[in-house]
């Protein structure tokens, strides 16, 4: 796929990808490389792998990671109930089958083997890999390079095809310089207004033009306010639904709803207070 | 910025790419041959003659974190349009910000950093492995006992360098073996765990054999030091940074460096390379020396790297004398945040055995009541002192 075709594509899904995501996620296709997102909250990094699924037409694998993650939740793992079962169950018939315990018909399989034992390519999504522990990293990065897992008991287990992998990390520690030397590497920021803009209409495109700038002008004034959360794009869209659902076509002369729903902008009590009905009221005389 | 200049007789493109790479690494990425060939690939993938795409692929190629990434704009445009000493030279500045908030009187200095190249600069962390130094350590060694008690702004020379890394150490040490109240089970432990052995002997028919124990597991504090490198606190840097030093060597500390802008630098007081180390500070230096803006900073501090240094087992340190451009309500107010997310705020103040201390104070004042102890830390005495505080808190 050319950059202007994946950028359609991805469009078609209603995600919106500027130029720099849709080169890096058409270089991660055709060199076969992982591609690592960075960026804050709420700009639509996980997003980017379910949308370049439904793109490609294929299936989504997803590891969310977490401090502790290991290899049994990542990779694989042995149904050992259900061996002990067929134990139980050969003890009675008398002859026990040991090399059969060990094959793949009681191997649990975790997303990562999912990943690369599939005969299409998925889109493997890592998400918040700096979350997982270090070890977990090193580990991820033999199977991201080679794309070959092994399995003691079995033997190495090649990769029937070659996922596009898919990481994102939001800067809980530093990721290791072998993992980032590996990876292509895109930081996502938050979007001009027109990128804003035209990503509203695309996840809602029967709203109001005037309401649709009104409300991308306003998040975009909030972002630029001192907050402690600052509101993403995932905010963005919560609250033109929200505002949708009453029924509102003007921000101007919705005052109370505005106050109202500004629960889906302002997550913390702090923010809340920092932004009172007079400061949203200058916001929105500024874009109305 | 360090420019490169095109090879004169450049041979194609695998060898222009190789001199990019090269450009590059001179400028701080960690790139090797293998990104030569991946880059090389990658421009095959797209249409390499446009230079927009080639940038856009090359970038997220090469870059490894967000820094890279702002900066890789420039490095492009520097080597493949050769405008990068035009740059360096005359004004346009890479941030103009931190170039506004240099005062004239520091300009000269950098200016003169510049020119000598990030080899060849002076360290800024640890005084570097000086060779003429050696007539003069031993002069300094003879009125160690009357310096101990001066200033720390007249203590520059390695010895007392050393010897502020060295108060870090122990200090870093006592923070970290530091065990929790509770017991847990464990091999091997002071006392006896009588739950789990008689838990265990009714396996024995009552007879407890099997003895297990418990033990105090370690809860080591987390350090996050913030140190001010303002104008005012500019005659303590050396000194603290190599406070800092020890505290990231010894212990699981985390270091910030802040003016105006505030600066993550554990990774570079942590690089075993002195030179690499020193090079790698001096970059984050931009704008040492200029004004400060403490409550912006700790603001900052907490939206981006607050969710991964903050804790309940953190013990936020701040080196800074306070002096502070902005109000200190909001100062108050950013400390109470960060006394809400913090186990302990610690202000270590250069000026507090200090007569004129005044200027500070309303500053300091607003901060006080979020702290759990302000320490002066105006001597090397003071430092090492901080051990038994510390211990305390």
């Amino acid at each position: 796929m050319s950059i202007a075709t994946l950028q359609t594509a991805l469009a078609r899904q209603g995600y919106v990808a500027d130029d720099r995501l849709a080169m890096a996620l058409h270089l991660a296709q055709s060199l076969g490389r992982p591609l690592l997102l960075e960026g804050p909250a709420g700009v639509g990094k996980t997003e980017v792998a379910r949308a370049m699924a439904g793109a490609m037409e294929t299936e989504l694998i997803r590891l969310q990671c977490y401090e502790g993650l290991d290899a049994s939740h990542a990779i694989y793992e042995w149904n050992y109930q259900r061996q002990l079962l067929a134990i139980r169950a050969a003890e009675a018939r008398g002859g026990l089958d040991e090399a059969a315990l060990f094959s793949e018909a009681y191997l649990m399989r975790r997303p990562l083997l999912e990943a690369i034992s599939r005969e299409k390519p998925p889109v493997l999504l890592i998400d918040e890999i700096d979350r997982a522990d270090e070890e977990f990293e090193a580990y991820l990065l033999e199977i991201l390079s080679d794309f070959q897992i092994t399995i003691p008991e079995i033997g190495p287990i090649r990769a029937r095809s070659r996922p596009l992998a898919i990481l994102t990390a939001n800067g809980t520690r530093d990721l290791s310089d072998a993992l980032r030397r590996r990876c292509l590497y895109t930081f996502i920021d938050y979007p001009d207004r027109e990128t804003e803009l035209a990503i509203l209409r695309a996840r809602m495109p029967d709203i109001e033009a005037r309401l649709a700038r009104q409300i991308v002008g306003v998040v975009q004034a909030l972002r630029r306010e001192e907050l402690e959360k600052t509101p993403g794009v995932a905010e963005m869209l919560d609250w033109a639904a929200a505002l949708a659902g009453l029924g509102v076509n003007d921000l101007a002369r919705a005052r109370e709803e505005v106050q109202a729903t500004l629960v889906c902008l302002l997550k913390t009590a702090a923010d809340a207070t920092a932004a009172p009905p007079e400061v949203m009221d200058r916001l929105i005389g500024k874009v109305a | 910025m360090r420019a490169t200049r095109f090879p004169a007789r450049a041979e194609g493109i695998a060898d222009r790419m190789a001199g990019f790479i090269a450009h590059l690494r001179m400028n701080g990425l960690s790139l090797g041959p293998r990104e030569t060939i991946d880059a090389l690939a990658a421009l095959a993938a797209v249409e390499a003659t446009d230079a927009a795409q080639a940038r856009m692929a090359l970038a997220a190629l090469l870059a490894g974190d967000a820094e890279e990434w702002r900066r890789f704009d420039q490095l492009f445009d520097a080597y493949w349009f050769n405008d990068g000493r035009a740059r360096t030279r005359n004004a346009p500045a890479p941030r103009p910000r931190a170039q506004a908030a240099r005062p004239k009187l520091w300009q000269p200095h950098f200016e003169q950093r510049q020119d000598d190249g990030a080899g060849a600069e002076p360290d800024e962390a640890d005084g570097g492995a000086g060779d003429a130094q050696g007539a003069e350590g031993r002069l300094v060694a003879t009125r160690a006992q009357n310096l101990l008690r001066r200033d720390l702004r007249e203590l520059m020379d390695e010895e007392s360098l050393a010897r502020a890394e060295a108060a870090a150490l122990a200090l870093a040490r006592a923070i970290r073996d530091r065990l929790s109240r509770r017991r847990r089970a464990a091999a091997r432990g002071q006392a006896l765990d009588m739950r789990r052995i008689m838990r265990k002997s009714l396996a024995r028919g009552g007879e407890p054999l099997e003895l297990h124990r418990r033990a105090r597991p370690p809860r080591p504090m987390r350090i996050v030091a913030l140190l001010d490198v303002s104008g005012s606190m500019s005659v303590h840097a050396r000194v603290f940074l190599a406070f800092l030093r020890g505290l990231v060597g010894a212990a699981d500390a985390d270091a910030y460096l802040f003016h105006t802008r505030l600066m993550r630098v554990t990774d570079a007081l942590r690089d075993h390379d002195t030179l690499r180390a020193a090079s790698r500070l001096s970059l984050m230096a931009e704008g040492f020396g200029g004004g400060t803006d403490i409550s912006g900073c700790l603001e900052r501090f907490m939206q981006g790297h607050g969710a991964r240094a903050l804790g309940r087992r953190t013990l936020v340190m701040i080196v800074s004398d306070g002096y502070c451009t902005s109000p200190p309500e909001r100062l108050g107010a950013a400390m109470a945040q960060l006394r809400r997310k913090a186990r302990r705020v610690v202000w270590l103040n250069p000026l507090g055995g200090w007569r004129e201390h005044a200027p500070a104070a309303r500053a300091m004042a607003a901060a006080r009541p979020h702290l759990d102890a302000a320490l002066p830390a105006n001597t090397l005495e003071a430092l090492a002192a901080l051990e038994d505080e510390f211990s305390r808190l």
